[in-house]
């Protein structure tokens, strides 16, 4: 076991934490959770919409209209990456612009941005997935991990 | 000379003979606008990188400061400076482009005053005729390097700070006219196991509290001999907080001569939550802003106490705390 666990800060500093707390602004959770809320769920709204546009007009069933409606959903966020406005709505609307595809097309365009300055080797393809990379690996072992689940229940279930 | 603990009193009074701020375009639009030298409209300067922009900015500074004080880049003997960048690259390639014999400094946001300390002992000692001391910080390049892209949306909480874009420089000499550097008392690393970096405020609070209460105690003076105290970039957290701890530490500093130039720089419309951050911050506050009311007469004696934050973004994700440093100079100006 590292000493991590025994590095306990001393009577002092938790005197000047609890004194430093109570002259903080603290975060305001309840209206960010309204608003991550809110945003989130029109965000959602809006690819749903675009869903049902590619339903409607081409040749999509509900299944395969998912993908260009993801594209486009994608194309929107980077597009307002590059303008430089989502970083303000997200500082707004905080976790609702998190939702999985605009967020991640923002994580990622935003790191390409940012290390254009580096080159595209080790600038760009070197940094774009530096905050994506993450939720790729953990998303795909996750991923990984329910299929098990699910076939080890299945076999079980099955027998 | 030593005086007390940890504070050098100057008896060859180095003289501050020019001072430049130069800024960025948020400064622009700040109450302190009129006090910069130069301000640019592009956060970019015209360069294809951040840091680039950042290493010109400190440049102008300096050579701003230089033209000022009437001299050429060969009358100086020292260059001191410090910044944010790893390495310290924007000091060393400005550096490089003055061709002056140089110190690298890093005392993070302390460094505008770490580097007029040391440029007043080095005057004060007849070791030198001419010093130059600059610091230089750029927001979107402390953004990439400390935090995430700066078009990546992450919601920021009300205690983040706004880091400022701008570089000061200030000159000293033997004599001449112009505010005096008087003392200097240089700050402990102080800890109190904050480790947000969104907090910063209050983690450097307690180590300029420390600076200050050592600075009067090895001094012997009482806080009004001031006409005014201002803290490096605590922000409205920050401030508050040492303020509060200075009182409970039986060190009152009256409240019209205590302020902060992360508090100064930025309007309140301004979107900088709890206030500016950065070397360049007390640097451009106070070579600009502060100094300038020194010479119209307003201020006749001022101590500025800069903070600086001593983390990296490996020791942040290595879950360690913020050590925080603070040093105070003591500049007065009889005309």
């Amino acid at each position: 076991m590292s000493n991590k666990k025994k590095k306990k800060l001393t009577k002092v500093q938790q005197e000047y934490q609890a004194f430093s707390k109570a002259r903080e602004p603290q975060r305001p959770v309840l209206l960010n959770v309204v608003r991550a809320f809110f945003v989130g769920g029109l965000i959602c709204l809006l690819g749903q919409f675009v869903q049902d546009f590619f339903i409607w007009n081409f040749d999509f069933t509900e299944k395969t209209a998912g993908n260009p409606a993801v594209a486009v959903m994608i194309v929107l966020s980077v597009i307002l990456t590059c303008l430089g406005v989502y970083d303000h709505i997200a500082q707004w609307a905080g976790a609702g612009t998190g939702v999985p595809v605009t967020g991640f097309a923002n994580s990622i365009a935003s790191a390409a941005i940012e290390h254009r300055s580096e080159g595209f080797v080790l600038g760009v393809g070197g940094n774009m997935f530096k905050l994506a990379g993450s939720v790729i690996v953990f998303g795909v072992f996750a991923a990984f991990v329910v299929a098990l689940i699910k076939k080890t229940l299945a076999i079980l279930g099955g027998s | 000379m030593l005086h007390g603990h940890q504070t050098w009193v100057f008896a060859n009074r180095p003289t501050i003979i020019a001072t430049a701020a130069v800024g960025g375009p948020f400064e622009a639009e700040g109450p302190l606008a009129k006090d910069f030298d130069k301000l640019h409209g592009d956060l970019w300067l015209g360069q294809d990188s951040y840091e680039k922009a950042e290493k010109v900015l400190l440049e102008e500074a300096c050579t701003t400061a230089i033209e000022k004080a009437g001299l050429q880049k060969s009358d100086i003997q020292f260059f001191l400076s410090g910044d944010l960048m790893n390495q310290t690259i924007s000091s060393s390639f400005t550096a490089r482009t003055l061709a002056v014999p140089f110190f690298g400094l890093f005392g993070a946001c302390s460094s505008s005053m770490e580097s007029l300390t040391l440029g007043s002992l080095i005057i004060d000692s007849k070791s030198a005729n001419y010093v130059l001391c600059g610091t230089s910080s750029h927001n979107a390049a402390a953004e990439k390097q400390f935090r995430y892209p700066t078009e990546y949306g992450s919601q920021k909480p009300p205690t983040a700070q706004w880091t400022v874009t701008g570089a000061g420089a200030a000159i000293l000499g033997r004599e001449g006219d112009g505010p005096k550097v008087i003392a200097a008392t240089v700050g402990r690393v102080v800890d109190m196991g904050i480790s947000d970096p969104f907090n910063m405020g209050s983690a450097m609070a307690p180590a300029a509290v420390d600076t200050i209460t050592a600075h009067f105690r090895d001094l012997r003076i009482p806080p009004r001999e001031y006409d005014l105290i201002a803290t490096g970039d605590l922000g409205k957290v920050g401030f508050t907080i040492a303020a509060d701890l200075l009182k409970k530490h039986g060190l009152e500093i009256p409240e019209d001569i205590f302020t902060d130039c992360g508090i100064l720089i930025y309007s309140k419309d301004q979107p900088v939550f709890a206030g500016g951050s950065g070397c360049g911050c007390s640097a451009t506050v106070t070579y600009g802003h502060i100094l300038n009311r020194m010479r119209k007469g307003e201020l006749k004696k001022v101590l500025i106490v800069a903070t600086g934050a001593l983390l990296s973004p490996l020791s942040y994700q290595q879950k360690e705390s913020i050590p925080c440093i603070a040093h105070a100079v003591s500049i007065e100006y009889i005309s």
